[in-house]
């Protein structure tokens, strides 16, 4: 009885009733609450995993590094020669930041997509709140992501780019990416335990994203017919305030900071209501 | 369930405190999807036909008992009976399709696959996330984490990827970690089929100890002798179904007949 705590409720209070799953939200305060108390958990699986991802490779850690500078230069290349080669150091800036921020972006998804049905062993011998592991999945992607931001400053350092103070509004558009990323990993997530084929259609659907989004052309570059189809596209305002901020240091249009907020926000709750209301069913599923 | 409502006879300090376990009415279906061979034409027909491969299995049926504060309850059963299942769901872990489970105390689980969900990660680690998901904090694990390693004698194998585990190491170290948990309540699923003759003892011990400070435990078994030993009654479960829950001899002796084997049988194996 020693670990008894009073906050402890749902998953470790003294009294537990189980009755039969019913579709629908588990009491929201009590739930958050052991999501809190959990939280080191979140913290632990991801830089376990971290850990493990690389032990195998001559270069280990050193892969955080070496994945987004190949990357930077395969997309630099082909973008290249789709141009014609009139690019200069302003479009390459442009370019690794928005595919950076894309790949935590993706990262984040795939990660959490797989999180529940990878987390079998777990989910099979322990009860806990489930949201969890997407959540760690965003840290494992924001903690792969933050190399690639040193990557994006050194190479604006080599290329002789001048640094704004403006640079640091984009933590605001940071947050929006993770936020719309964690909304989209906890759907992704929930919906892959029903249906499995997910995994195989998830990496062709990011793929196309990436090209509808502002990362491999600049926004003002877009046909102007596209111009309201674009914002229906989530990333373009997140993206595209993320490249004003970093890449070139100006303040983004009012519009970009409130679609934003409401893209990344909503999905982040509808992501994790899904997710809520679904979560007890998991093991049943897997 | 006539032979449920059967109360088993605690002690008198026992039978003030309410049950520990109470099962009431409790099954479980399981949806699969299941095919013998899955053929891309045969999925491209279900399709046109709107049908889904999906076959329900029954794992528990309608099961209803117990267990008072205190007391140990042994579960026994052939393959497939549903025994694990329904330690998974006094676990919380799976929720019942029907009828309703009421836990008192906090539940340490030790099922047959117990800690190690990761493989590639040290024994230390899988201890560490484990009992973090349980809610422990950082902490309570570094106290316990001593008792837990000093229990299950792994010595430098405790830092290793659990990969290079034998089964036996593997189960040692699922059953210290559970037993170490402090529980209110103890789940065991055939815990140590795996271990030799001295850490049979050794856990046998852990376990009595345990009893003695009041735990309450479930106990699934195929081994005969430990049940006996350490369950005063116990449930005997066939197909999902609840054959008989009384005192330990008699649902053995029951048991033994049904299976048509004698006691014999089951000397083979202690634990």
């Amino acid at each position: 009885m020693t670990t008894a705590r009073a906050d402890d409720d749902e998953f470790t209070t003294s009294v537990h009733v189980y009755e039969p799953h019913r579709r629908g939200l588990p009491r929201l305060r009590p739930y958050l609450r052991e999501l809190w108390h959990r939280r080191q958990f979140i913290a632990e699986l991801s830089r376990t995993n971290m850990r493990a991802a690389h032990t195998n490779t001559v270069f280990g850690q050193i892969w955080l590094v070496i994945n987004p500078l190949l990357l930077a230069c395969v997309y630099f290349v082909l973008v290249i020669i789709l141009a014609g080669g009139n690019r200069g150091a302003d479009f390459f800036a442009h370019l690794v930041a928005g595919l950076f921020a894309f790949y935590y972006f993706s990262g984040a998804v795939t990660t959490g997509a797989g999180s529940v049905v990878g987390g079998g062993k777990l989910l099979m011998n322990i009860s806990f709140p489930k949201l969890m592991l997407p959540l760690s999945a965003l840290r494992t992607a924001f903690f792969r992501f933050l190399p690639t931001l040193a990557v994006y400053f050194a190479i604006r350092v080599a290329m002789g780019l001048p640094f704004y103070w403006e640079m640091v509004l984009s933590v605001y558009f940071l947050v929006m990416i993770s936020a719309f990323a964690a909304g989209m990993g906890m759907l992704i997530g929930a919906v892959q335990v029903y249906f499995r084929d997910m995994t195989s259609f998830l990496p062709y659907f990011l793929r196309i994203w990436l090209y509808l989004s502002p990362v491999l052309w600049f926004p003002q570059d877009a046909p102007e017919r596209f111009e309201s189809i674009m914002w229906l596209n989530p990333l373009f305002p997140i993206l595209g305030g993320w490249g004003d901020t970093i890449v070139a240091g100006e303040i983004p249009s009012l519009s970009l900071w409130l679609s934003a907020a409401a893209w990344a926000l909503g999905t982040l709750t509808v992501g994790a209501l899904f997710f809520m209301s679904r979560e007890r069913e998991f093991v049943v599923r897997l | 369930m006539s032979v449920s409502e059967i109360q088993p006879v605690p002690g008198p300090v026992v039978s003030t405190r309410p049950s520990a376990i109470k099962v009431q009415n409790v099954s479980l279906t399981y949806r699969t999807t299941f095919e013998r061979v899955p053929t891309f034409k045969s999925a491209i027909t279900r399709l046109g036909r709107r049908e889904r491969a999906v076959r329900e299995v029954q794992a528990v049926r309608e099961v209803s008992f117990v267990v008072p504060h205190g007391t140990t309850l042994g579960i026994i059963g052939a393959n497939g009976a549903g025994k694990s299942t329904l330690m998974r769901m006094i676990a919380g872990i799976l929720p019942p399709t029907e009828g309703r489970i009421v836990v008192r105390g906090k539940v340490s689980t030790l099922l047959a696959l117990g800690v190690g969900f990761n493989a590639v990660l040290s024994g230390r680690e899988n201890v560490v996330l484990g009992a973090l998901a349980m809610g422990m904090s950082r902490k309570e694990i570094t106290e316990k984490y001593q008792e837990i390693a000093e229990f299950a004698e792994l010595g430098d194998f405790i830092d290793m990827p659990m990969r290079t585990y034998s089964s036996g190491m593997y189960s040692r170290l699922a059953f210290a970690v559970s037993v170490n948990m402090n529980p209110d309540i103890l789940l065991i699923d055939e815990a140590l089929s795996a271990g030799d003759a001295s850490f049979k003892q050794k856990a046998a011990d852990k376990m009595k100890s345990l009893m003695e400070h009041a735990s309450t435990m479930c106990l699934v078994s195929h081994a005969m002798g430990s049940v006996k030993d350490l369950c005063s009654h116990t449930i005997w479960l066939h197909k999902g179904k609840l054959m008989m829950h009384d005192e330990t001899p008699k649902v053995i002796d029951q048991y033994s007949k049904f299976l048509k084997v004698g006691e014999n049988a089951f000397t083979l194996e202690d634990f």
